[in-house]
């Protein structure tokens, strides 16, 4: 089954880390990538920008509103993602135990349905 | 992350809030500095035996709260500025409330008053830069000192000075009315921006200093943002510092002479804080209230989405500088709006607009160096030569002069 890795944090977080501390959590995830490198577990995964680049879009009396900001008010909002092919939860569980649970808190959850498209990158990089 | 140094981060984050909050309840910024480094030490403690609170800022606020209570009555003094009846809260739920408390309107118009008392009318740009650098970002007098290449003992008595003059702002404590908020509002991104200037432009100062200048002017201005999401010039202007700090690694060669936009590296700019821009300045614009800081934003966005310099869209940089003409008059915008139009109609086109503008402009190094660069683009080499010369008498900084002097020798050829 192919499982999520939500990644929950603060927006500004990573930023104010020393160069030492950002090295440390880029470290985790590039332990986790290259653990997946290759592999037929490997599935898309993105990192998103800033809370402050987001709108968000609700229907009032029949007609899409837009709005700035991200949807929930919350401290935490999702900061990214990876998807991964496991057989079993625990499988998936384990490998997101190797990103920086020190700075953010991990959601793994079963993917139900799953489109591949075909972008293979961010179009500017 | 529960080392002490990880506390650290949590402590330069959480200050400008807390020192809004503690300067909002004490009413000075003496004595809000000292509760709130009380409140970091007693962190430290704490936090490494029991553990991180799930609000750390809300925490620094009510322990620096009690720390400065604490300071007046041993001074007793503490009718001076306490009234509150809530003054000694238990933690653990209350911070919970407090947590809640501290997302209203009041607290933000907090930090808005702490910084816009930095922005004080009467203090130079100087001292309103280094007074926001001391009390609202935490750099220590030193650090300040080297930012402004002056030094540590006369930049404290400065320092002291510009609190005692914007003293007032902080003691007067009402509401402000919409009106006052805006022009509060504006007042401090100007600040913002020229803090963010002070790191970008290269006088004096190492570079780790200078970095340091530009990434707490964008650390504030996002948090702005965030106190006021609807505002489209706080968004243009996070939007404005991002797209030129993302182009900072590509301005200066290894040997640190200034390299030109049309001849940057683009391959070194970063994409991400490009991107991140580009999405601001056009979120921003969807508003429909254009501002001075959202049109410059959206000209950086034009020359950051140009995959090389001849492939910059000019015609769309000559309509943006005709927008922000309109918002902000003036002769150095109309200069830049002339570089465009050289660009699209040719330089004689150019020049022929410059000549109003050499009254104004007389003393402007950057009028008579593009002057300069536009006869050599039209092969009149002599004046061409007088323009660049006369730059040169303008006290060009070191990056400047070598970048003339090279385009002097250019010439000669």
């Amino acid at each position: 089954m192919l499982y999520s890795i939500l990644i929950f944090g603060e927006d500004a977080t990573f930023d104010q880390l020393s160069t030492d501390e950002q090295a440390a959590v880029m470290g985790k995830h590039h332990a986790l990538q290259e653990r997946l490198a290759g592999s037929d577990q490997n599935g898309p995964a993105a990192k998103l920008h800033a809370t402050a680049t987001a709108v968000t879009i609700r229907e009032q009396g029949g007609v899409p509103v837009v709005t700035d900001g991200p949807f929930a008010e919350t401290k935490e909002h999702l900061l990214g993602f990876y998807t991964i092919e496991c057989d079993t939860i625990e499988e998936a569980i384990e490998a997101a135990k190797l990103l920086p649970l020190d700075i953010a808190t991990i959601e793994v959850r079963p993917i139900s349905w799953f489109g591949p498209g075909q972008v293979t990158e961010s179009g500017d990089d | 992350m529960t080392s002490p140094q990880a506390f650290g981060r949590h402590f330069v984050s959480a200050r400008p809030r807390a020192m809004a909050a503690l300067t909002r309840y004490f009413r000075t910024v003496d004595l809000a500095e000292d509760a709130y480094q009380d409140a970091c030490m007693r962190a430290v403690k704490s936090w490494a035996s029991k553990g991180m609170p799930h609000d750390p800022t809300a925490w620094l606020i009510l322990v620096g709260r009690n720390a400065g209570i604490d300071a007046l009555r041993r001074r007793e003094t503490e009718r001076a500025a306490v009234n509150d009846p809530a003054a000694e809260p238990e933690l653990g739920d209350v911070e919970a409330d407090y947590a809640d408390a501290i997302d209203t309107s009041d607290y933000r118009d907090d930090v808005l008053r702490l910084l816009f008392m930095c922005c004080h009318s009467e203090l130079s740009v100087q001292d309103q830069l280094a007074l926001a650098l001391k009390v609202v970002v935490g750099f220590t007098v030193e650090e300040i000192a080297r930012a402004f290449l002056v030094k540590p003992k006369s930049m404290e008595q400065r320092i002291t000075r510009a609190k005692k003059k914007a003293a007032s702002v902080v003691a007067a404590l009402e509401t402000p009315s919409p009106q006052e908020r805006a022009e509060r509002l504006n007042a401090v991104l100007v600040m913002l921006y020229l803090l963010f200037n002070e790191g970008y432009s290269s006088h004096g100062g190492s570079d780790h200093i200078r970095k340091a200048l530009c990434q707490e002017a964008i650390r504030l201005t996002r948090l702005l943002l965030n106190l006021f999401p609807g505002q489209p010039e706080v968004m243009g202007l996070l939007a404005l510092c991002l797209l030129h700090d993302a182009r900072s690694r590509a301005r200066q060669d290894a040997t640190d002479t200034l390299v030109p936009l049309d001849e940057q590296d683009r391959k070194l700019w970063d994409r991400s804080g490009i991107e991140e821009g580009q999405v601001l300045v056009e979120k921003a614009l969807r508003r429909g209230r254009p501002g001075a800081f959202q049109i410059q934003a959206a000209i950086a966005a034009v020359h950051c989405a140009a995959p090389s310099a001849d492939a910059t869209d000019w015609a769309e940089i000559e309509r943006l500088y005709l927008a922000l003409e309109k918002v902000q008059p003036s002769p150095v915008v109309r200069l830049n709006r002339l570089v465009a139009v050289s660009k699209v109609d040719g330089p004689q086109a150019a020049l022929d607009g410059m000549s109003a503008l050499s009254g104004d402009l007389e003393g402007y190094l950057y009028f008579h160096s593009t002057k300069a660069a536009l006869h050599a683009d039209l092969g009149n080499g002599a004046a061409a030569r007088a323009g660049y010369e006369k730059a040169l008498s303008l006290g060009p900084s070191d990056a400047e002069k070598a970048y003339i002097l090279g385009r002097l020798s250019s010439l000669k050829k």
